[in-house]
């Protein structure tokens, strides 16, 4: 069989780096499950932190997902001024610092939001962000950006010579919805909202600051609970079993549904629309727009007004942390390339199940890999001397279920549309990867590395665990000025972070765009 | 020669069998109703679909577990012919070395290759700013530099306008005159055939029948040709 | 650059061995950066040990704990410093820390005896504080001076989740002291003044001066934060009729391979040099009163008589009764 021999190495090396993965994820937690004694198992506590957990993780991914497609609609058939500048702000919220975009939902939330604000001068009753709908408001809030940019992408991937066919054919935009779009949507979103599914599953301090108190007890939190609380460890291990089947169970379905077959392909033209150029659908496209732009970016913008003053007072340790930070996001980019394209190859050329084994990264709490990670290094080195590397392995693993989704379906259709060619042409190996996959990839390629390097820097991620005085992060230094009452300082350090977070979001996201260009 | 002995392929329920030689040199059309299995044939001659009994040789070396990209033959697909991040001289090139690592003797090749299809003065274009004939031209500006014994055309020229089309069968004729390779061509039109090949093969109930000469051929097509000519 | 010299000791760690002796202390994150008590502690000792001190942070305190018992005998912490008394019960029971052999006088309220005396055998204290709720007085004038008056109130107020924060469990023990049997009832009346509960004492404190609550559970220090930093009078401690203690406190390892340093180091916690640190870098009372006292703004709104505390080898029980009842009450 000569196609599958060729298929069979363009694989290995993906599922190396799948069992490196799993290894990693999986025997910290068997690491930290040896290492438990006798503990009380999972009681009606931990169940009904299972229930919510779920609960709130299946809403806040049909919200995400169901709102995105609008708004993503709207991105899609439009043509601005600023559009792709638009496009990369709306993506801050989900590469924000928890603690700081919980800040700014509260500067418009909050009891003394803006909102609130508002409504108590014009006499009306106030509305409170607290309880289970304000929990879902703040994963729409950081999700709705990724579910965006994902479906964003699938409309993307639809071929303009598509969209050509459908003008000619006199389509209206109910017709292009049903033979276009609805079928991208039907192998989009699925995946979108395992993964925003996977992300709300191991939500904590939002679901309980927003939650408002112990009704919202998320999975993680009883996790940490196990962990310091009780110092349960077989307890914190078999939670931590209950959220990597949870998210197993929600990946294999996504993958089920959207392992569907692509749109062809096209001659990289410049999508151009010749649809929905009516004035209400013009009107609606621009609220959609205005109202998703006020929602993702209105927060953040009080949070940057709030910090900005406090900038230049930054003490230089502040600096030296967005130092280290900035070296751990691009060694955390560095890997998660070493990690994920070989399983993105992998999983498009037909073994989809090994984008699954890329997901065990979100299921995976940061605590027990983190504890885990620890019992295993402690007994042949400092944990303390391998704080920065560990750090940047750990994000990695964590951005890698997204650069999954990102990079996948570009692989598949890369496979789809230029298989034979290239067989044809002897193109194979590295020439292969060199000359056809990573060109094609390059603006997946691009977000997948600007959105771990943003997740990276803004993760408080596992250093907490291993810190010394000298090795802090910039998010960890925040943390440590707000402990320090200077919550003055630490809102700038937020700025500073995320501002670092954004502009290196935006360099890998604009180079991996810059050929759609030319 | 190209030798298909006793081939028998499969493709889920599908069946064909085809036991028939191609002289060197010839120019031979395949054609058939639709579905009949014209492009699979050409896919099994290729390497993209293994057979499940028989075996395929050129003169006298056996094709059959050779790669696609090893055989000697270069073919052209429906579509999907160029890589469209890459530019004009570049998709041409990777039919000399797929790394595009070209010395300058083979860089030259290329330009004189695109010279020849008539487009010396675009190498840097990308395949999106070239009209349907133009990227037709390159790919076959490819096969040139290919120099591969035998060359495959699955209908590349179906989408263009007839004129276009007639441009092109000539210029692959005219190629061939130069390189004395071996041409199997996909058609559902006979004029095409008829144009460009002395020779066809009707592939039709589940079977590839031996080339038979092309104007006999359509003058007194046997039943199941004619109820596709109509 | 401070990374820089940060590469070269990461690399000066891993291949040198270090000529003069090194104490290890594993403490909590806030005493080591650059803002809390630990760049002064080092500085300080080390002028008086010819040895290096190697300050380590490990989350907070009970983060602390479970890092020590993760380590096990093969711990390279000589002493571990932040501990509180609801962990000392858990942390002796490890076997892991060994006595500190000092008799210290100090200066921390005593519920259970003579006042002065400091019974623990295994861990020293360096510093405490009051649980109390801040307010911003310009906003509010009258507080409440007691849990009834605040559950009677339409004050809205923030806490700490028990299961995730130091002071959190300190409230939930508070008012477990305080109304006994009678606690869930309490923590019912009160939840509709609990706005949120947050995941730890920073996401609380900004919440309230975000204008998020009108009181936060904090310490009866916070107030001297802001005068002795900022020169704000705005924020006071509302005086309780009763208010729960968090006394610090360090031990020293069984296993310590530093045993006369880490001796030294305790004593030296206990000591003028370290305890004067303490009010302006960790905004808690000095477990010794330096000679030199603290600053008026450390002045203590409420009395040794107010101060209370559940005997630490009582907590553990106490405590998973006290979490469920709180649990039940704020779920409903």
């Amino acid at each position: 069989m000569v196609r599958s021999s060729v298929a069979i190495n363009r694989a290995l090396p993906g599922k190396i780096a799948a069992a490196l993965v799993a290894a990693i994820v999986l025997g910290t937690l068997v690491a930290v499950a040896l290492r438990a004694e006798a503990g009380r198992g999972l009681g009606p506590a931990e169940w009904s932190a299972i229930r919510f957990t779920v609960f709130q993780a299946v809403l806040s991914a049909a919200f995400s997902v169901l709102l995105a497609i609008p708004v993503a609609r709207a991105l899609a058939r439009r043509r601005f001024y600023g559009r792709r500048l638009l496009i990369s702000l709306l993506g801050a919220p989900f590469i924000l610092p928890v603690i700081v975009a919980v800040m700014g939902l509260l500067a418009v939330f909050g009891r003394s939001g803006i909102l609130n604000e508002t409504l108590r001068a014009l006499g009306l009753p106030e509305v409170s962000i607290y309880g289970l709908h304000g929990v879902v408001l703040a994963h729409v809030f950081f999700n709705l950006p990724l579910a965006t940019r994902l479906v964003l992408q699938g409309w993307q991937d639809i071929p303009s010579e598509r969209f050509r066919l459908a003008a000619q054919l006199g389509f209206g935009p109910r017709d292009i919805f049903r033979t276009l779009e609805a079928p991208m949507l039907a192998r989009t979103l699925p995946g979108a909202a395992a993964i925003i599914f996977a992300i709300c599953l191991s939500s904590f301090a939002v679901a309980l600051t927003l939650g408002g108190g112990p009704r919202a007890t998320t999975v993680e939190l009883a996790i940490y609970q196990a962990f310091r609380f009780d110092f349960d460890l077989g307890r914190a291990a078999l939670l931590s079993c209950v959220q990597i089947a949870l998210v197993g169970a929600a990946a294999l379905v996504a993958l089920k549904l959207s392992n569907r077959d692509g749109f062809g392909t096209g001659l990289d033209r410049t999508v151009q629309r010749w649809d929905a150029q009516n004035t209400l659908l013009r009107a609606l496209d621009t609220t959609t727009i205005t109202f998703a732009a006020l929602f993702l970016i209105l927060p953040i913008a009080l949070v940057i007004l709030r910090g900005a003053p406090a900038l230049t007072d930054l003490p230089t340790s502040v600096w030296s942390a967005a130092l280290a930070s900035l070296l751990i996001a691009l060694a955390s980019t560095i890997l998660m390339l070493a990690l994920a394209l070989p399983i993105a190859i992998a999983a498009g050329t037909g073994r989809a199940r090994l984008e699954a084994i890329g997901l065990l990264g979100i299921a995976a709490s940061p605590l027990v890999i983190g504890t885990g990670l620890f019992i295993v290094i402690n007994p042949i080195a400092n944990p303390f001397a391998l704080a920065l590397p560990v750090t940047a392995t750990v994000n990695a693993i964590m951005a890698l279920p997204f650069a999954l989704r990102i990079m996948v379906p570009a692989v598949r259709d890369t496979h789809a549309n230029y298989d034979r060619l290239s067989t044809s042409l002897n193109l194979t190996g590295l020439s292969w990867l060199r000359l056809l996959l990573i060109p094609r990839l390059r603006p997946n390629l691009g977000f997948a590395c600007g959105l771990t390097a943003a997740m990276s820097m803004g993760d408080l991620g596992v250093i907490a665990l291993f810190a010394d005085p000298q090795t802090a992060t910039l998010p960890l230094q925040m943390y440590r000025l707000m402990g320090a009452y200077r919550m003055e300082l630490a809102s700038g350090a937020a700025v500073l972070l995320l501002a670092l977070s954004f502009g290196i979001f935006w360099i890998f996201d604009k180079g991996g765009r810059a050929h759609a260009d030319a | 020669m190209l030798t298909l002995d006793a081939l028998t392929l499969t493709q889920d329920d599908f069946q064909l069998t085809a036991d028939l030689t191609v002289a060197t040199g010839s120019r031979t059309a395949i054609i058939g109703p639709s579905g009949a299995g014209k492009s699979t044939l050409l896919a099994a001659i290729s390497g993209f679909l293994p057979p499940k009994h028989g075996h395929i040789r050129w003169q006298d070396t056996d094709l059959t577990q050779l790669p696609p990209g090893s055989r000697p033959i270069a073919m052209l697909f429906q579509d999907n012919n160029l890589f469209p991040h890459l530019t004009v001289a570049q998709n041409v090139g990777l039919g000399l070395r797929p790394n595009l690592r070209l010395t300058q003797n083979e860089q030259a090749k290329v330009a004189a290759a695109l010279a020849r299809v008539g487009l010396a003065d675009m190498p840097d274009r990308k395949p999106a700013q070239l009209s349907g004939g133009q990227q037709s031209r390159v790919a076959l500006a490819r096969v040139l530099v290919q120099s591969r014994p035998l060359i495959l055309l699955d209908e590349p020229f179906a989408a263009l306008g007839p004129a276009l089309k007639t441009d092109m069968l000539d210029l692959v004729a005219a190629l061939l005159d130069e390189t004395n390779a071996t041409l199997l061509m996909v058609s559902h039109d006979p004029t095409d055939a008829r144009r460009i090949a002395n020779q066809t093969i009707l592939v039709a109930d589940g079977k590839a029948h031996p080339p038979q000469d092309t104007q006999t051929l359509l003058d007194s097509p046997p039943d199941a040709l004619k109820a596709y000519l109509g | 650059m401070k990374y820089l010299s940060f590469a070269a000791g990461l690399f000066a760690a891993t291949t040198a061995v270090a000529e003069t002796p090194v104490l290890t202390v594993y403490t909590y994150d806030s005493f080591v950066s650059d803002w809390g008590p630990g760049p002064a502690v080092k500085a300080a000792f080390e002028e008086t040990c010819n040895c290096e001190l190697n300050l380590v942070g490990a989350g907070d305190g009970a983060a602390l704990l479970a890092r020590v018992k993760l380590e096990g005998a093969r711990s390279d912490a000589d002493v571990v410093l932040g501990l509180d008394t609801n962990l000392t019960a858990a942390a002796a029971d490890s076997g892991l820390f060994a006595e500190h052999g000092q008799t210290v006088t100090v200066d921390v309220p005593n519920p259970f005896g003579a006042p002065g005396t400091w019974t623990d055998a295994n861990f020293l204290p360096f510093d405490w504080g009051y649980f109390a709720f801040v307010y911003d007085n310009t906003k509010l004038d009258t507080a409440p001076t007691s849990f009834d008056e605040l559950a009677a109130s339409d004050l809205k107020i923030v806490i700490q989740d028990p299961r995730s924060s130091t002071p959190g469990l300190g409230l939930l023990l508070w008012v477990k002291e305080q109304y006994g049997d009678d606690a869930p009832k309490m923590w019912e009346a009160l939840s509709d003044n609990i706005v949120t509960v947050t995941k730890g004492w920073s996401e609380a404190y900004g919440l309230f001066l975000e204008g998020e609550a009108d009181m936060v559970l904090s310490y009866t220090t916070s107030p001297a934060y802001h005068i002795v930093a900022e020169e704000d009078q705005s924020k006071s401690a509302a005086a309780f009729d009763s208010h729960y203690m968090q006394i610090e406190v360090a031990g020293k390892l069984a296993n310590t391979d530093q045993n006369e340093l880490a001796d030294q180091f305790l004593a030296f916690m206990v000591s003028d040099a370290f305890q004067t640190i303490i009010p302006t870098t960790n905004w808690m009372y000095p477990a010794v009163t330096p000679a030199a006292g603290v600053p008026d703004a450390f002045a203590a709104p409420v009395g040794p008589e107010q101060a209370r505390l559940i005997a630490p080898a009582d907590v553990p029980a106490i405590r998973d009764e006290a979490l469920a009842e709180w649990s039940a009450a704020l779920s409903q």
